[in-house]
C-alpha cells in the first residue's frame, strides 16, 4: 500500500515562498496567478494490507513527526 | 559549573559553544552525542548549538528533535534543568515542544548573516539577569529560518508572562512582535536565533554575549 501525504501550510500563516513563486510567475506573463502556496508531497511504502490501519497510522505519524501541527496541516491519500 | 553541549549530525556551533562555556565557566563543557541515551548527572546547563542539524531535512530541527539524546533533555528541563538552544537549537527545542510556535522562513528569503541590535526585554530571568545595565546588546545573527510565529493566544501568553527575553531592534527576518528569543512557562528553558557564544571575546567583535552565561554562572555557588 502508499500513502501520498500532501503537507500545507494553514491558511493565515504568511508564506513567503509561495508569495515569491507567484511574483515570479506574473514576471514571466502569467498574469493571471494572484497567489501561490507553496507545500510538500510526502510518498511512503507501507507494509500493510489494512486501509483503516494504515490511515490511522499515517495519521499518527504526521502528528508525530512528518508536520508540524503549529503552521501545517495535511491530507492523507491510501491506494494499493 | 557542570553543564554538556549536544552533537547532532551537522551541528557547526557545538565547538562555539563549548569554547564559550569554557572562557566563562573556567570548566570545560561535556560534548554528548546525539544518539546517547542520557546525560551527565548534574548539569548546570545543557547547551542545544547552532547549526544544520540533519542537513535541515523535512523542517529545521524537526528529526533532531525526535533523537534518543532529545528525550531525556525534554525530561531534564521538566526536572528543572536549564537548556539553552541558539540558532537551530532553537528550532529544535520548538520541534520538541518545549518553547511554543514555529521558526519558519526568514520573511526576506535570504539567509541573514549579521550582527543585530537586540533588546533585553527581561532581566527577571536565570539567563539575563546579568544585563542589568546593558539594555541592548549586539549579537550575531546566521539562520534561513528564523522567522518567529505563533499564534494570537500563544502570543498573548508570552508577552503576558513576561517569556520574551530577547526582541530584535531591527527584525531581520520577519519574526512577528521581533521576537527573538523566549523562555518555558518554568523558565529554565531558552531559545533564541541570535548567537550569544559568539560574541564571548574581544576577537569576536564584541562581548555582549558573555552576560548569558555569566547570568547563569550568578546562580551557581
Amino acid at each position: 500500500m502508499k500513502a501520498r501525504i500532501h503537507i500545507y501550510l494553514k491558511p493565515g500563516v504568511l508564506d513567503p515562498q509561495g508569495s515569491a513563486v507567484a511574483h515570479s510567475l506574473n514576471h514571466l506573463g502569467f498574469e493571471e496567478v494572484s497567489a501561490a502556496r507553496q507545500g510538500k508531497l510526502i510518498e511512503l511504502d507501507l507494509e500493510t494490507a489494512d486501509a483503516e490501519e494504515a490511515e490511522a497510522r499515517v495519521k499518527e505519524m504526521c502528528d508525530k513527526l512528518l508536520a508540524n501541527p503549529v503552521i501545517e496541516n495535511y491530507d492523507i491519500e491510501l491506494s494499493a | 559549573m557542570k553543564t554538556a553541549v549536544i552533537v547532532f549530525p551537522g551541528s557547526n556551533c557545538d565547538r562555539d559553544a563549548a569554547d564559550a562555556l569554557e572562557r566563562v565557566t573556567g570548566t570545560p563543557a561535556e560534548m554528548v552525542w546525539h544518539e546517547d541515551t542520557t546525560l551527565p548527572d548534574g548539569l548546570d546547563l545543557v547547551m542545544v548549538p547552532g547549526g544544520f542539524s540533519y542537513g535541515d531535512y523535512l523542517r529545521s530541527g524537526a528529526i533532531a528533535a525526535r533523537s534518543p539524546i532529545m528525550r531525556d533533555v525534554v525530561k531534564k528541563a521538566g526536572d528543572g534543568t536549564p537548556v539553552l538552544g541558539v540558532c537551530n537549537g532553537f528550532q529544535i527545542l520548538i520541534e520538541t515542544g518545549l518553547l511554543p510556535g514555529a521558526l519558519m522562513r526568514n520573511a526576506g528569503l535570504r539567509f541573514v548573516c549579521e550582527r543585530t541590535p537586540l533588546s533585553v526585554e527581561t532581566t527577571n530571568s536565570m539567563f539575563t539577569r546579568a544585563y542589568t545595565d546593558q539594555h541592548e546588546v549586539l549579537f550575531p545573527v546566521a539562520h534561513h529560518d528564523g522567522n518567529y510565529f505563533a499564534d494570537e493566544e500563544t502570543l498573548a501568553r508570552l508577552e503576558g508572562d513576561g517569556r520574551v527575553a530577547f526582541r530584535y531592534l531591527a527584525n531581520p527576518n520577519g519574526s512577528i512582535h521581533d521576537i527573538a528569543g523566549i523562555t518555558n512557562e518554568a523558565g529554565n528553558v531558552l531559545g533564541m536565533m541570535p548567537h550569544p557564544e559568539r560574541a564571548v571575546d574581544e576577537t569576536h567583535g564584541g562581548t555582549h554575549g558573555r552576560g548569558v552565561f555569566e547570568s547563569l554562572l550568578g546562580g551557581q555557588k
